[in-house]
Formats: C-alpha cells, sequence, structure tokens
C-alpha cells in the first residue's frame, strides 16, 4: 500500500479486528486509545516506508512512546517509558503502525501466558488451552488474524514456542542481528527480539525492518539489515540435518509424524537430509535454567520502588520499601527465577553452577558447530514437544512447564537463529516444526522455510 | 599507652579516581560536577527498563594511560562485570565493573616515604568501572534525597599491595599518585570534589613477625588532610584493643572527620556477596596492541623522571628540583622561562618565589608569561634593574600585563648607573648621618650595609647598589 487513505482504512480496520479478539485477552492496550493511535500513526506514516501501513503488534517487554510498558507486571503498571525501543522505531520509520502492546509472562518468564498480572490470553482456537509463551498474546493475536505481524521477545523459545502452539510462524533471529535497546532485559546473554506472523513472508519482511546495526547496543552487530532472499524453486543443494536427540522415543508420535511427512517433503524439494548428534542437548535445559535465571536476577534488581513504577509500601524503611514492592510487584515465577538466579551466583555456588553452566553453554554451541563443520546447512526438528497444552495443566508444576522448552532452549544458548512453521495439525490443534540455521545465515534458513511452507498441509491432521 | 615501637602498621590502599571525560561511562550524559540534582541524566544511567550502557571510548584510553603511567601491564583483554547490591543511589542495582579479569595488573609506584627515604608501593591492580549516585542524608528531614548526576561518571580504582608501614606513608604515596595522574592528565583528583576517594586496609602486626594481622576497611575519609588522622586513629584503635588482649574484628569503619573517630559501619550497609558475574551487556574489553601503544606515546614525561631530568639538565637541587616538579603546569612554565633565555638558576628561585606565591593568591594560575619573566630575570642581570624592583615590576606585569621594560621604565625604577647622580645620593646619605659617619670611620664597617640601604631608600631603589657601594666605601675612607 501507498496511499495515505489506505493506510487510515487499514489502522481502522485493525483497530475492529482488535475489538474482536479482545476476548483472547491478547492484548493489553485499551481499544479507545489503540483505536486513536492507529489512526494518528496512519496519518503520520510515511508512504514511501516498506510496511507502510502495515499493523505490527508489540509485546509488552519491548518499549514504545505510544502505549504502557507493563512486562505484563504488576511492578511496571502504568509504566511509560520516555524512549522507544530501536525495533519499535525502525518500524515507525518503515511506516508500520505500531498495534498496541501485547500480553505476555511477566517479564517474558514463562511458557504459557499464564504468569501475567494482567490475566491469561487464550488460545485461539481453544479457550480452555494456552496460547504457550512467554510471547502468547503477540501469537494469539496473530493466529486470530487480528494482525499480519507482531514482535515478540526469545530468551529460550518464547518466540517459537507460542507460534507453534497458535499455529503461526515465529522467527528468532541470530543473537546480535537485532538490536535489544529499548526490550526490557531478563537473560541479556540470550535475549533477542524476534517477529511472530500469519506466513515466512510477513515475519521476515518485519524482520529485515529491525534488524541491523545500533549504536545504543554494543552486542548488535555491526551489519546491514537482513536482505529477503527469493521464494526458491527448490531445495536442491541443500542439507538438512535431523539432531536425533530432538526425536527420543518417547516423542509423541504424532510429532514425530508431522516431523517426518515435513522432512519427506524436503526431500522432494531436492534437500539432502543426513543425521546428526548434538551430544550436549540432554543439558541445555538444566543449563539454561541456571543462566537466564542468574541474569535476571540482577536484571530485575532495578525494579525496587524508588524511582519509578508503584511501591507497595510508604515506609520509611527503604529495605522494608524494597522487602514489600518486590515481594507484592513480582509475581510467584519471576520470584522462584530471582531467587534461582541469585542463589547460583552467590559465593560458594558460583563455581558449581554459573560457571559450569557457562562451560556448558560452550559446548552446546560447539555441538552445532561441529553439525555444521561436517556439511550440514540446517537442522530440523520439532519446536514444541506437544501441541498446545491445558490452561493451568503445568502451574504446580514448574520443572514440567521448562521442560516445553527443551527443543528450543538450544537455538538460545548458541545464538543461532531459528525458525518455527506450522507443519500439521494434532486433533484440530496447530503444531510447529523449525529450522536452526548457521549465525547470521537467516537467508539460507529463510529460504528453506519459504519451500516448505508452499507444500506443507499445516491445517491437516498428521 | 603502648610502646608504638612494638608494633608495626601494615595499610593498604584502594583509590577510586574520577577519569577527566566530558560524558559519562556508559551514556552521552554529562558527567561535570556541580549541576543542579538529576540534571544530568538518561534512561541509561536511570537504569530504566531496556535501557543498555555503551562504554565510552575517551575513558577506556584515559584507564590504559593511568595504568601504563603507574607500570602496569595493561591486557589485551578485560571484561567488564556487575557488581550486585541494593541500594538507592545505585538505580540498576548492580555497578559495572571489572572483577575476574581487570584492565590491568602488575604495576608499581616509588614514592619518597617519610620514614624509609624511596620506597615502592605495588599497584595490585587498576580496573575500570562506574560511579554510583549520591544519596543526601542531610537535605530534607527525616529524609534521604537521591542526586543520580554522578551515576555512571567513569571511575578507575587502583589497588595497592599492603605496602604501607605508617600512615605517613600512606599520604606520601597518595600524594604522589595525584601527581602522576595530575601529570598524565587522566583526573583531576581533587579530593574535595570527590574526584579522588580513598578506603583504607589497616592492620597491625607485632614488629618482626610475617604473618599479617586481622585488618579493616576503613572508609569516608574525604581528603588529604584525614588520610593521616582516620589511619592513626585506626591504628591507635587496633593497638590498644591487642594491647588489652583484645582482638581485632575485621569489619568496614566510617572514618568521622567531626570527631576524629571511626565507628563500624551498621551492618545493613555492608554488603556481603556482591555476586559478581560478567556483564552480558558489554563484550569483553579487546585492546589491540597498537592501541596500548598509542596511549603509552600520548603520556608526558613523568613527574620522577622529570625531576631527575631537571637536575641533570639545569644543575638543581634535588629539593628544587622537586619543588618545580610537583605540578606539571609549573615545571612546563620554568621549562619555557629557560627556553626563553633565563639562567636556570636565576629562573629556578624566581618561580619557586616570586611565580608560586602570585599562584597561590590568584586563581588565574600563572599570570605573568614565561617570556616577560625572562625579560625580566634578564634585566636584573644586566644591571638595569635592583632585585627589589624587578618584584615590583614582577607584581605590575602580573596584575596589568606588559613588557617588563616599559613597566619598569614607566614606574621609573630603571637602575641609575651615573656616577655623578649615585654620588650626590651617597653625599647626601652621609651629610644627614654624621654620627654613623663617625663610628664607621672608628671601625664600625658594618655600618655600610645601612648606608647603602639608605642610598637606596633615598634613591627609591633606583641606584645601581654595586656603584653605589663603590662610591659609599671610597667617600667613608676619605
Amino acid at each position: 500500500m501507498s496511499d495515505p487513505s489506505e493506510a487510515l482504512a487499514s489502522a481502522k480496520a485493525t483497530a475492529d479486528r482488535l475489538v474482536k479478539a479482545k476476548r483472547l485477552n491478547a492484548c493489553l492496550t485499551p481499544v479507545g486509545e489503540l483505536r486513536k493511535a492507529l489512526v494518528t500513526q496512519a496519518q503520520a506514516a510515511h508512504p514511501s516506508g516498506v510496511l507502510y501501513g502495515m499493523p505490527v503488534a508489540v509485546k509488552d517487554n519491548i518499549c514504545t512512546l505510544e502505549f504502557t510498558t507493563t512486562c505484563g507486571s504488576k511492578i511496571l503498571e502504568s509504566y511509560r517509558s520516555p524512549y522507544e525501543a530501536t525495533a519499535v522505531a525502525k518500524l515507525k520509520a518503515a511506516g508500520a503502525l505500531i498495534a498496541g502492546k501485547t500480553n505476555c509472562d511477566e517479564f517474558a518468564m514463562g511458557s504459557s501466558t499464564e504468569h501475567s498480572a494482567y490475566g491469561r490470553t487464550l488460545h485461539p482456537f481453544d479457550k480452555t488451552r494456552v496460547p504457550g509463551g512467554s510471547s502468547g498474546g503477540s501469537a494469539a493475536l496473530v493466529a486470530a488474524g487480528a494482525v499480519p505481524a507482531a514482535l515478540g521477545s526469545e530468551t529460550g523459545g518464547s518466540v517459537r514456542q507460542p507460534a507453534s502452539l497458535c499455529g503461526v510462524v515465529g522467527i528468532k533471529p541470530t543473537y546480535g542481528r537485532v538490536s535489544r535497546w529499548g526490550l526490557v532485559a531478563f537473560g541479556s546473554s540470550l535475549d533477542q527480539i524476534g517477529v511472530l506472523g500469519r506466513s515466512v513472508h510477513d515475519a521476515a519482511r518485519v524482520l529485515s525492518v529491525i534488524s541491523g546495526r545500533d549504536p545504543k547496543d554494543s552486542t548488535c552487530e555491526e551489519r546491514d539489515p537482513l536482505r529477503l532472499p527469493n521464494v526458491p524453486e527448490s531445495l536442491q543443494g541443500f542439507v538438512i540435518g535431523i539432531p536425533r536427540e530432538y526425536f527420543p522415543a518417547d516423542l509423541d508420535p504424532a510429532v514425530r509424524r508431522a516431523c517426518d511427512r515435513a522432512v519427506r517433503l524436503c526431500k522432494e524439494l531436492g534437500a539432502a537430509v543426513r543425521e546428526v548428534a548434538l551430544p550436549h542437548t540432554a543439558y541445555a535445559v538444566p543449563t539454561y535454567y541456571i543462566l537466564a535465571p542468574a541474569e535476571a536476577s540482577s536484571n530485575l534488581a532495578r525494579y525496587d520502588g524508588a524511582r519509578y513504577g508503584p511501591r507497595f509500601d510508604g515506609s520509611a524503611d527503604v529495605r522494608a520499601l524494597y522487602r514489600t514492592t518486590r515481594g507484592e510487584g513480582f509475581g510467584p515465577e519471576v520470584r522462584r527465577r530471582i531467587l534461582l538466579g541469585t542463589y547460583v551466583l552467590s559465593s560458594g555456588y558460583y563455581d558449581a553452577y554459573y560457571r559450569k553452566a557457562q562451560q556448558m553453554r560452550a559446548l552446546i554451541a560447539q555441538d552445532f558447530r561441529n553439525a555444521f563443520d561436517r556439511g550440514v546447512d540446517l537442522l530440523f526438528t520439532p519446536t514444541t514437544p506437544s501441541p498446545a497444552f491445558k490452561a493451568g495443566e503445568k502451574l504446580d508444576d514448574p520443572v514440567a512447564m521448562y521442560l516445553s522448552d527443551i527443543f528450543t532452549v538450544t537455538a538460545n544458548l548458541a545464538g543461532l537463529p531459528a525458525i518455527s512453521l506450522p507443519i500439521g495439525r494434532v486433533k484440530g490443534l496447530p503444531l510447529g516444526g523449525q529450522f536452526i540455521g548457521q549465525a547470521f545465515l537467516e537467508d539460507e534458513m529463510l529460504e528453506a522455510a519459504y519451500a516448505l511452507e508452499r507444500v506443507v498441509p499445516a491445517t491437516e491432521e498428521a | 599507652m603502648a610502646a608504638p615501637a612494638s608494633w608495626e602498621t601494615v595499610i593498604g590502599l584502594e583509590t577510586h579516581v574520577q577519569l577527566r571525560t566530558a560524558s559519562k561511562m556508559f551514556c552521552g550524559c554529562s558527567a561535570a560536577f556541580g549541576a543542579p540534582p538529576n540534571t544530568n541524566v538518561c534512561p541509561v544511567c536511570l537504569g530504566l527498563p531496556g535501557a543498555l550502557p555503551m562504554a565510552n571510548g575517551l575513558a577506556l584510553q584515559l584507564a590504559v594511560r593511568a595504568a601504563l603511567a603507574l607500570g602496569c601491564t595493561v591486557h589485551s583483554r578485560s571484561v567488564f562485570a556487575r557488581k550486585n547490591y541494593f541500594y538507592p543511589d545505585l538505580p540498576k542495582g548492580y555497578q559495572i565493573s571489572q572483577f575476574e579479569q581487570p584492565l590491568a595488573t602488575e604495576g608499581s609506584l616509588s614514592y619518597l616515604s617519610p620514614d624509609r627515604g624511596i620506597a615502592t608501593a605495588t599497584i595490585q591492580r587498576l580496573h575500570v568501572e562506574e560511579d554510583a549516585g549520591k544519596s543526601l542524608h542531610d537535605r530534607f528531614p527525616k529524609h534521604t534525597a537521591i542526586d543520580l548526576n554522578r551515576c555512571g561518571v567513569p571511575l578507575v580504582e587502583i589497588v595497592t599491595g599492603p605496602d604501607f608501614r605508617s600512615p605517613q606513608e600512606a599520604r606520601a604515596y597518595l600524594l604522589t599518585l595525584k601527581q602522576v595522574l595530575e601529570y598524565a592528565a587522566v583526573s583531576d583528583c581533587d579530593m574535595e570534589k570527590g574526584s579522588l576517594r580513598v578506603d583504607a586496609n589497616v592492620s597491625v602486626r607485632r614488629v618482626g613477625r610475617p604473618e599479617l594481622g586481622t585488618k579493616t576497611e576503613v572508609k569516608n575519609i574525604n581528603s588529604f588532610a584525614y588520610v593521616e588522622k582516620a589511619l592513626t586513629v585506626e591504628h591507635d584503635r587496633q593497638i590498644a584493643l591487642l594491647e588489652g588482649g583484645g582482638t581485632v574484628e575485621q569489619q568496614t569503619l566510617l572514618y568521622d572527620a567531626k570527631t576524629n573517630s571511626v565507628r563500624p559501619q551498621r551492618a545493613k550497609e555492608a554488603s556481603h556477596d556482591y555476586r559478581y558475574f560478567p556483564d552480558p551487556d558489554l563484550p569483553p574489553l579487546v585492546l589491540r596492541e597498537e592501541f596500548i601503544a598509542e596511549q603509552q606515546a600520548l603520556l608526558p614525561e613523568l613527574p620522577a623522571k622529570k625531576r631527575e631530568r631537571f637536575v641533570e639538565k639545569y644543575a638543581l637541587s634535588v629539593t628544587d628540583a622537586a619543588v618545580l616538579t610537583a605540578d606539571r603546569s609549573v615545571a612546563d612554565y620554568y621549562e619555557a622561562v629557560v627556553h626563553a633565555g633565563a639562567d636556570a638558576k636565576a629562573a629556578a628561585n624566581w618561580v619557586m618565589t616570586e611565580v608560586l606565591a602570585d599562584a597561590k593568591d590568584h586563581a588565574d594560575g600563572l599570570r605573568v608569561p614565561a617570556g616577560a619573566l625572562a625579560n625580566l630575570i634578564g634585566l636584573v642581570r644586566g644591571g638595569t634593574l635592583s632585585h627589589q624592583a624587578a618584584k615590583r615590576v614582577f607584581g605590575e606585569v602580573a596584575d596589568h600585563g606588559g613588557e617588563p621594560r616599559n613597566v619598569a621604565e614607566a614606574l621609573g625604577l630603571i637602575q641609575v648607573a651615573d656616577t655623578g647622580v649615585v654620588t650626590g645620593w651617597v653625599s647626601e646619605v652621609l651629610v644627614s648621618h654624621p654620627t654613623e659617619v663617625a663610628r664607621y670611620r672608628s671601625g664600625e664597617t658594618k655600618l655600610l650595609q645601612f648606608f647603602l640601604g639608605q642610598v637606596m631608600k633615598l634613591s627609591r631603589g633606583k641606584a645601581d647598589p654595586k656603584l653605589a657601594q663603590r662610591v659609599l666605601e671610597e667617600k667613608l675612607v676619605a
């Protein structure tokens, strides 16, 4: 689109669709405010932008000038950032419309969007189920057709897992591909902004816009924005590795069937397929659940009620203010991870946990390099061990919840790009498969995803 | 009181020095001192959600220069680490510092110990970090106010070994450290503005014992004047404890200058476990060899070297050379005076007396241009001006500027070497002091100085003193 009247129409239509999707509790921005903001943005947007008029919802842990940024937490209730994330600024510069803030697990900690202070988000296909998380609001809005794309964030699968569960595409770029400026930190060495989209192309073109160097983030690589590849005719010349550790004997048979079908289709497209070993995979979840909470315990220290956010106690004693504000402002999952992270960094435990986990992280990354060094271009695995689970099912069992990240955390630990796309249904519920690519070779990964997306019967039972 | 000779004090110092940068360590905010509270702040130094640090390149250059000036090994790879603790003037809940892999290690600094002559302090490490904000407890009754202007200002922390054997030595080291860092232009080292802060580890042991006693950490020593006092108070306290059969408890103490005493930091203020870990927001600091060499090349000649050179090149005493090199701008000024043609010894005397006295009284520094002083010294040497007159000219030039010769002429201070005129003054003096003339002639020749003084007075300092003396001697003999 390039006509101001079309952008305005898009803004209004988006607002209407978001009203319809209200029952999902996926968007945290009040509808009235959102409608007004969309119209204002459409009027201000420059028609030459490559995303002119395209509505993009933004996960609530990414700072925007337009709306509050609460991270799904009571401790940032009504918090309005005085600056916006680089990714958001780039979207706006490209003419996109920021279509509200999406619900998420508090500070992106969770895999079901049940850990939000603002209520859980419903799965768009089945309200008794979860949309996945932590970017569950973004995934649900895209799946419900309210927006073509949304920003999410990943620390350990938080874009790909909900994408898989909601039947949409989710991309987690290489660490350092997209600026983290304005992404509220959870596990800084793992965090990346990612994109959820209706299609590979919708997600990829948003990623292309938000990628590239940023002088405000020293972990963002000095690179030009990602260039979008053409949709390939075939996968001739591609070598796809199938890591055996991602297909354990007890894997859900439906998940296995869906993956087998996808692999068969890749072969039919001309790809060579080969089994590979990533021997340290079993240690990924424990490694992740040491490193991410360790960083989180430090990153979340700033929420103390002293400078911004609500105070839960007016007590004159600053220690009491900290205790009450943090005790009441954070939900149970965040508190659990802060305690865990504090513990693993404590003197006397640092070597046994944090340092060892860092060493394991290096070994996990080496596993991938070894596979790629042996001529494999991409890996293909299931994104999640199961389709969407029931709300409440894993709330009392944090370890069961953590295990739903088992296939996704490895890419975060290794800093690699990965994309999840729908590859079939299990009893009507969507299921995703993922390609994991080599660092900064998102273009190859996208080519494979484009090709598979065209042929895979994503809405058929596996 | 205990016999002090039987105890030996062991002191190590941790010095925080603010680097002289326009902006902060990890953001673009001004690092200036004295702005209205909370005006030099941004999302980064306020620790707002989502903000990220970017290391200040100039601060890193200055830190490397400081390390090189202290003879440290600068590491090609060092790592920023987070030091975690809760305090209201620490907005992120952690301070970005360096821990396991500091910027530099293994340096040393020679200084003049009042007890042992030239002594060498080991510099164990030098690392880069950001400053915290300020908690103001006395601004509003019953409230603590927070000023975050200082938050994020770049610092280096310089840690010595347990090398000092007396509070006086510790102070001598600190003054030398300040001098070196001022020379290297990495910091203004102003303790009163907090740009140089020192914490001390203090322990005592029986003379001759190799093992160290239990140490305490003394904080809040915020002026050079207090360094010796605070450390003396603490070593006296420890000795008294041990003499009384007690033990020293390892703790952090705060020095109170008002009462000249130390008190334990409240347990709540003491943090025990900082949970250091590498800061994931900042990649390891990798410094190329050429970069380090560039910083080395940018270092000026340091005070010790300059002192030696002054002694050798200008034939000055060690003491004079030390006075002249204490401050880099004074040393540069002295050399400029010499280069402009002044005699080295005379220039040294002028700089150490008139110039430094004038600089002390006037904030605007060295007010007489080096060339002008050289000319003035030349006028004295050539007999055109008396030393007394030259001092007046110096004052005039300092206050109002101008060429010394013109100023001297305008003031009528040019020495009169005309025998006729001088003889006139001499005769007048002798006529008006007949008693003294008689005493002189009866052998009290030391009165010559009295007559000379009278001649200078009468001539308003203009009489050439050598000529006047000669004429006086002739007339008095006659």
